[in-house]
């Protein structure tokens, strides 16, 4: 008995050693961007930087790239979470309904861009956007064609896990049945039983958009990466602050996933 | 506003008549439906039955629209529903596989088809509480389908095809995920509703005990089409093929010589059923309890085994001639046989049917 007791605290004193050293890796170099961005000129410290941050006002006028690019990211993430949503929600849903043999080709398909480097991308992409500027213009809210192939791997994985969860067909097929449309039949049926799957998958894309820096950079266009980037040239600890708010919001993203994974477990185990 | 068919008052529907003509379907190179006729008269219960492969659930998928025919038609009500889309066929349907919407309770569940009709919330709420009623699940109403067992998820899926009044029901194995003794319960359930609602129904399963057991004709199928419709004494009495005799119950086959409408076989004589062998060398198909056994220390047989089976017995005998022969006994008499007591084995067949011997 006092063996097994003994050997369980040795197993939880393992597990927290490892959660703080991998705690550790991570927060290091958060505190390191919180330390420099709390240094004052003078030394000791001083929140100016992050006052300044915090004032609409003086960003817009000190540092107009910084808001061009958050409103540039800020667009972008809707619109690629939107056209995202769009275009693989149905498909799949399609594919699982009616044409089961082209999985694995959507999927590989889906998969590809993570095979394939940033910089690898952009060489494909500066021609076709040569095209994209000439048909919608050169505002940068157009990278999100670019950023939907990029998050396309992300989304996939969630929103096959979500689908895999409900048996597509048979919930289609009982819905057509009592006389819904396709349009109903996704709207009412799919979507609210793969709401966690297309949270998670949006959540990711989200992410991914508001950290991207290699295609937005190589194109020309602005981004809050790039303009991170512009800043960390002109005055550091700004740019530091930024990113360090940009890592804060990605973690944010990814705690909420987790929260809206887990909350719906324990909504289901508690009702049965 | 709603383009389908609007939701009827309560009041019991006889159905309708459902034809089936020369319907075929083919998936690559296997042909799932060769040709299947079939009609089904208002109000009537016709179960599908046959093995694996056969095109049962494929006839009902065409005739629910899930599926596209190759070739043939579909009517209901004298109405040709071919090229009409599931949603318009207005069917009520319930799956092998659990099909409540997981993120509605079982009252939303049966009101969704009512809701897409455009029933008023009032009236839906009324006919939905009417139907759980009817399948014995008032009280359990606000419960989600994970909350719910396999059994009460088949009936709320039940009265879900039903709130809608729907012209045809369908049931695609809907007992198949069920334990035995849900099974039975429920397929007695669903015999007492679809006689009490009266709808058309068409019931597709692979257990020739519950297709005997619930409907008003049995259809066997083969390879893509019917072997013979016929009410279920009729189908088990009279087998119009060997597969047929094969498929439904138990069946003996022995060595006859036929001709002039008889089979002589074990010693007897007993008429031939249509569609028999008409002379030579045959195989008689006999029903175990169409056999009757006794001790005879100068019979042409020997017990290999006697088993009590409950309700019944059984005896298994080798003949003289090298055949095994299955018959079934009352349980009581069961005691009297053991291994390697001489037995005379006797048709008391009214009829039976004999193939050719080839």
């Amino acid at each position: 008995m006092s063996l097994q007791a003994s050997r369980r605290r040795r197993q939880t004193l393992f597990r927290h050693v490892v959660v703080g050293v991998i705690g550790l890796f991570f927060a290091l170099p958060m505190v390191a961007m919180l330390e420099f961005t709390t240094r004052a000129p003078g030394g000791g410290r001083s929140l100016d930087t992050w006052a300044t941050l915090l004032d609409v006002g003086a960003v817009e006028r000190d540092y107009p790239e910084l808001m061009t690019g958050l409103i540039a990211s800020a667009g972008l993430a809707v619109l690629t979470v939107a056209i995202m949503l769009l275009l693989l929600v149905p498909t799949m849903t399609w594919v699982r309904l009616r044409l089961p043999g082209l999985r694995r080709t959507v999927e590989f398909i889906c998969l590809l861009p993570l095979t394939i480097p940033a910089i690898v991308l952009v060489v494909g992409l500066a021609p076709v956007y040569a095209w994209v500027t000439y048909f919608f213009g050169e505002s940068s809210v157009w990278l999100c064609f670019a950023y939907v192939v990029l998050v396309l791997p992300y989304a996939y994985r969630a929103l096959d896990a979500g689908l895999s969860a409900i048996d597509v067909r048979t919930l289609a097929e009982a819905a057509r049945s009592l006389g819904a449309s396709w349009f109903t039949v996704m709207w009412r049926v799919i979507l609210p039983n793969i709401r966690t799957a297309v949270l998670l998958s949006a959540f990711l894309s989200v992410a991914l958009v508001l950290g991207e820096f290699t295609i937005a950079s190589l194109l020309n266009r602005d981004n809050l990466q790039v303009a991170i980037n512009l800043l960390g040239k002109r005055d550091a600890s700004i740019s530091i602050a930024v990113s360090f708010a940009a890592l804060l919001v990605a973690f944010l993203v990814l705690f909420a996933m987790s929260f809206v994974g887990n909350g719906r477990r324990a909504r289901r185990s508690k009702e049965s | 506003m709603s383009t389908l068919a609007p939701v009827r008052d309560a009041a019991p529907t006889r159905g309708v008549g459902v034809r089936l003509t020369d319907l075929r379907r083919s998936y690559g190179t296997v042909r799932a439906l060769d040709g299947l006729t079939l009609s089904i008269e208002p109000g009537e219960l016709v179960a599908l039955l046959g093995p694996s492969g056969c095109g049962k659930t494929t006839a009902l998928r065409l005739l629910a629209g899930l599926e596209d025919a190759d070739g043939g038609r579909v009517e209901v009500g004298g109405r040709d529903i071919t090229r009409v889309p599931t949603n318009k066929r207005d069917m009520g349907m319930v799956f092998q596989a659990y099909s409540l919407f997981p993120h509605m309770t079982a009252r939303q569940n049966v009101e969704f088809g009512l809701q897409l009709r455009g029933a008023a919330s009032a009236k839906r709420r009324a006919r939905a509480t009417e139907m759980l009623e009817l399948v014995g699940l008032e009280t359990q109403a606000d419960r989600y389908a994970h909350q719910l067992s396999g059994g009460q998820q088949q009936r709320v899926a039940l009265a879900r095809a039903l709130a809608i009044q729907p012209q045809v029901l369908l049931l695609d194995e809907p007992l198949s995920a069920l334990d035995a003794k849900v099974r039975v319960q429920l397929r007695e359930e669903i015999r007492r509703i679809q006689l009490e609602v009266g709808t058309t129904t068409l019931f597709v399963t692979h257990d020739q005990e519950e297709a005997l057991a619930v409907a008003d004709r049995v259809g066997v199928m083969r390879a893509g089409n019917l072997e013979q419709l016929a009410p279920p004494q009729e189908l088990y009495a009279r087998p119009a093929t060997a597969f047929v005799a094969d498929f439904v119950g138990l069946t003996n086959r022995m060595a006859a010589t036929v001709g002039s409408g008889r089979a002589h076989v074990l010693g007897a004589s007993v008429p031939l059923l249509p569609g028999s062998a008409p002379s030579g060398a045959a195989v008689v198909l006999i029903r175990p309890e169409a056999l009757a056994v006794r001790a005879d220390p100068r019979g042409s047989a020997t017990v290999v085994t006697a088993s009590f089976l409950g309700a019944l017995g059984r005896v298994t005998v080798l003949t003289d001639g090298g055949e095994t022969v299955i018959a079934q006994i009352d349980n009581a008499a069961v005691a009297g046989f053991a291994p390697g007591d001489r037995v005379s084995v006797t048709p008391r067949a009214d009829a039976a049917l004999a193939v050719s011997a080839g």
